[in-house]
């Protein structure tokens, strides 16, 4: 569990410092926490996208739709969309247990989605509805594990579900590293090398997960390397766990998401050929619906015994909420050219996103101007993951107090600004260097002061520790 | 067609889960008749399939409660509490308790991950219930919000099982999620049995020797499982056995997991729900005496929101370092969704006396609670009037659970079928009637002894001519057997 004590770490403390400045506004040099650490949209000031929650609210309660006073709080669009769903749920009873891969004519409706982002068939019959990606990934790897012999190639730095899933499933977790001079390329060469070896060691390597784009790295993958490690997956005999929950996070012009099925398909790999499994959520994105625990998976390139094995695990806990399968469909099918709410959802949407850029800009040259810090830029997700080069001094202090430098460094920051980030060493990575994640989620207007806070102590710090 | 390393498999335990198999061969056998139906209609001598076999309120037609959808209408559409146009579709109440709820939220929006154990404020209006509804103190920090009981009930045999050498008390017969769970993570279940003769009660010297006996095995029996009311067993246990079962607890150690999701539902004069929590604090323990965890769900009760994935457990009497790792576990998954933890509030601390809406709510749960008491009646009379069936009073959950008492000819027939007897009578009925049930072997039924679980949910309108048929079917079937 300890991977996910880092994070653990800083909240209760941050928690401490937060309930400090209520009862003594002055006692800080500060006077709000700001919270760089979770992937947590709408606690920032966040909006969510209307259109969805119109339909949710009118899901939640159908009998509005049977009265005429609704059309004046909503609009029509959203009306209509509610009436298609509560069709596709049996007696249109949005409180019943629905199928355990979630309501069919939801999943048919994801799968066009699919469908029509990739250029390529996708089946309702594929699709899991889950609470959030993070059960599905559960699944997969209690499916995938049978014994501590079992390994899962991770990219490090990594989202630490990864690790603690593996762990709990009695499993190995077989690390590789991006690059973080190449943007945190992921090299297949590198793959390779980490595969011999665990399989030197007696590992049977059973899968890969490739975040994309990635988290905390938040590098978006080129077509070619994707590519390559599609064929890299087809020659192991390895399945591909494709974690694209920031699929709609993409800041930079010249890069674009191509989901690895795509990908797949396009070099003519059907089916038959190549066990894969696509993790999609309504927490990222420009919806943010982080409480609303909705996502899913696509399982394509299982024979029909594993299929089955899925569905049992699925069967399990019944089903997943029919609030987050409800918004699922919706993000993949969101208002198209012509429909009322179109264009004011097209404000909203590109109104985040491009906030989001802005922000994941300035942070970054923020970051990249102060020195002893190098930070790649956030090609998409929601996080910079600038590295520390920190004084041979300030190592030393951290040892002293019993902490790793990355995290020392981490709380000394709290300790002085009120900004939370996450130690890098919670997301693993290269031995001997240090990082920390911070989202670029607070809001516009309060980015200004966070950085001139965040200059002001890392100035400070390297004065302390200079050599 | 993927060569190597697969087929992906499960932990090897996973297919020694016969009970999980039995239950799960009925789906795929009902599933096939919809199928059939809806190729060929008008192919069977009834015109739909009676769905008696999951515990699922709403797909039957049961109402949701207005209040409750209200509330979680306007806390998804924030933005209509600013409306004026928004009281002519919403009662005052509900936005009042919305605009309560959404002032409590991070960001002031239902979107945003909450602490792991669920937003503080609808635990302090859970724990607030819990005390009004027992008379004792309950504390938001013992609270934990999860996606429904299930989740809760994986968190906890996560917690409590280090090894096969971790023995958790089930009761037979039982719902198969416990065993199910006990197995996945990689514990040893110890059945216990109740007794079908003594109303489904609890034997205590009978709960004793099956943990004396798992003790010489070499277990350690960490926990013992109580369901009450039952599923499916449907009985509701009378004080002096919870009494006796406290004390049996405490005595050996055991973590009391109380599974009382059905706690509203009671249907007889003579028995109430009382929570084992109140029952331990009424006979002078606290937290230092004996550990329970209590489970909730909004699946059930009255308001029968199984889709929501809503519910909580109660975790009382365990040190601040278990309750760390609990946490801990709970944030692996992050939070709980926000939908499910209002409704939970909502159940646990509904409209008041004096509320606006408060008669109107009194009304529709009264009206639920009725009708199911009716049905429950109705069923368990039923199932008793026929020939070699005897079935137990429904005294709460929602389940009827008789036993048959098959002629040897027909348990001949099922095993040259190669079916257990309970799924071949259970498929003959579906056949002739389109009734759908779950054979008692899905449920770990005492060896020997055959049953079918059959919710009493189907509206008293599809009730009354589903007896006729179910009566008309059993005679023929006894007949030929």
């Amino acid at each position: 569990m300890s991977n996910t004590e880092y994070q653990l770490v800083l909240l209760p403390y941050s928690t401490n410092l937060e309930q400090e400045l209520h009862k003594n506004p002055e006692s800080l040099p500060f006077d709000e926490i700001l919270y760089c650490n979770i992937g947590n949209p709408h606690s920032l000031g966040q909006q969510p996208v209307t259109f969805f929650r119109e339909v949710l609210s009118l899901c939640d309660h159908p009998a509005l739709l049977d009265k005429s006073e609704t059309h004046a709080l909503y609009s029509s669009d959203a009306i209509e969309r509610a009436w298609q769903i509560l069709e596709k749920i049996p007696g249109r009873a949005t409180g019943a247990y629905s199928h355990s891969q979630g309501v069919k004519g939801l999943r048919d409706e994801i799968a066009a989605g699919i469908a029509a982002r990739d250029g390529f068939h996708a089946s309702g019959d594929n699709i899991f509805l889950t609470d959030g990606a993070s059960p599905a990934v559960h699944m997969m790897m209690q499916l995938l594990i049978r014994s501590e012999k079992d390994g899962i190639l991770c990219p490090l730095p990594q989202y630490p579900l990864y690790s603690a899933s593996i762990a709990l499933h009695g499993g190995s977790f077989v690390p590789y590293f991006l690059d973080e001079e190449t943007g945190w390329g992921l090299e297949v060469d590198e793959l390779k090398k980490q595969v011999d070896e665990a399989r030197s060691k007696g590992i049977t390597v059973r899968a890969l997960v490739v975040i994309n784009p990635g988290n905390p790295t938040g590098q978006v993958l080129a077509e070619e390397n994707q590519k390559k490690i599609v064929e890299f997956c087809k020659n192991e005999g390895l399945v591909l766990l494709a974690d694209e929950v920031y699929q709609e996070n993409i800041y930079v012009e010249d890069k674009q998401f191509h989901s690895f099925k795509k990908i797949a398909r396009s070099m003519g790999y059907t089916d038959d050929d190549l066990p894969l499994v696509s993790f999609q959520s309504v927490s990222k994105g420009y919806y943010g619906e982080c409480g609303k625990r909705g996502g899913y998976m696509e399982v394509t390139g299982f024979n029909a015994d594993v299929r089955e094995q899925i569905y049992k695990v699925a069967s399990v806990n019944l089903c997943s909420n029919i609030s987050g399968q409800i918004l699922s469909s919706l993000i993949m099918n969101p208002p198209k050219v012509g429909d009322e709410s179109y264009e004011s959802f097209m404000v909203e949407r590109d109104g985040i996103i491009s906030s989001l850029a802005r922000r994941a800009k300035a942070l970054e040259e923020a970051f990249n101007s102060l020195e002893g810090i190098t930070c790649n830029k956030a090609e998409g997700a929601m996080y910079l993951f600038p590295r520390l080069h920190l004084p041979q001094k300030a190592i030393g202090a951290a040892q002293a107090a019993g902490a790793a430098p990355d995290a020392y460094y981490a709380l000394r920051l709290l300790q002085a600004t009120g900004i939370v980030v996450v130690p890098g060493s919670g997301f693993g990575q290269a031995p001997g260097t240090y990082h920390f994640r911070c989202t670029i989620l607070p809001q516009e207007d309060k980015i200004p002061a966070i950085i001139s806070r965040f200059k002001e102590f890392h100035e400070k710090f390297m004065d302390e520790f200079r050599d | 067609i993927i060569g190597h390393s697969l087929p992906v498999n499960l932990k090897k335990h996973w297919f020694d889960c016969t009970i999980f198999l039995s239950a799960y061969a009925g789906f795929r056998v009902i599933q096939r008749l919809e199928q059939e139906m809806e190729k060929s209609p008008g192919s069977r001598p009834f015109p739909e399939i009676t769905y008696c076999n999951l515990g699922n309120p709403q797909a039957l037609g049961q109402r949701p409660i207005t209040f409750f959808r209200e509330v979680l209408s306007l806390c998804d559409n924030p933005a209509l509490l600013r409306r004026d146009e928004t009281r002519m579709l919403f009662s005052p109440c509900a936005i009042n308790r919305a605009r309560k709820i959404i002032e409590s939220m991070p960001g002031r929006n239902s979107g945003a991950y909450t602490n792991s154990q669920g937003i503080r404020s609808l635990r302090e209006a859970v724990a607030s219930g819990i005390a009004a509804r027992d008379g004792f103190p309950s504390r938001p920090e013992d609270i934990f919000l999860t996606d429904g009981a299930s989740s809760a009930i994986n968190l906890s045999m996560q917690i409590l099982i280090r090894s096969q050498e971790d023995g958790v008390l089930c009761p037979l017969p039982e719902y198969p999620l416990y065993s199910a769970s006990i197995i996945l993570h990689g514990g040893t279940m110890v059945p216990y049995n109740l007794s079908e003769d003594g109303d489904w009660g609890l034997e205590i010297f009978e709960v004793k020797r099956c943990l004396e006996e798992a003790r010489i095995a070499g277990l350690t029996v960490r926990a013992m499982v109580i369901i009450n009311p039952g599923n499916p067993t449907g009985q509701v246990l009378s004080v002096t056995n919870q009494e006796e079962i406290v004390e049996f607890c405490r005595k050996e150690g055991l973590v009391m997991l109380a599974d009382e999701v059905y706690q509203d539902n009671v249907y007889v004069e003579d028995r109430k729900f009382h929570s084992f929590k109140k029952v331990a604090r009424s006979l002078g323990y606290d937290e230092n005496d004996i550990s329970i965890v209590s489970f909730h769900s909004v699946s059930m009760g009255f308001s029968g929101e199984c889709g929501r994935r809503g519910g909580y457990m109660e975790i009382c009497g365990f040190g601040d370092d278990v309750m760390d790792e609990i946490r801990k576990v709970a944030s692996v998954t992050l939070c709980p969704n926000i939908g499910g933890q209002i409704l939970t509030s909502l159940a646990m601390d509904p409209p008041k006396l004096g509320d606006g809406c408060f008669e109107n709510f009194m009304a529709e749960k009264e009206d639920i609670r009725l009708s199911l008491a009716k049905r429950a009646k109705t069923l368990a009379s039923a199932f008793s009037s026929l020939e070699g069936m005897t079935c137990n009073r429904v005294e709460g959950a929602i389940y009827a659970f008789p036993r048959i008492h098959l002629p040897a000819a027909a348990i001949k027939a099922a095993k040259a079928e190669g079916m257990s007897p309970d799924l071949f009578y259970a498929c003959r009925l579906l056949d002739a009637t389109g009734i759908a049930v779950v054979p008692g072997s899905g449920f770990h039924q005492a060896t020997g002894t055959w049953h079918i679980r059959c919710t009493i949910l189907p509206g008293e309108d599809k009730i009354k001519v589903m007896i006729p048929r179910l009566k008309e079917f059993h005679e023929s079937f006894m007949n030929e057997f």
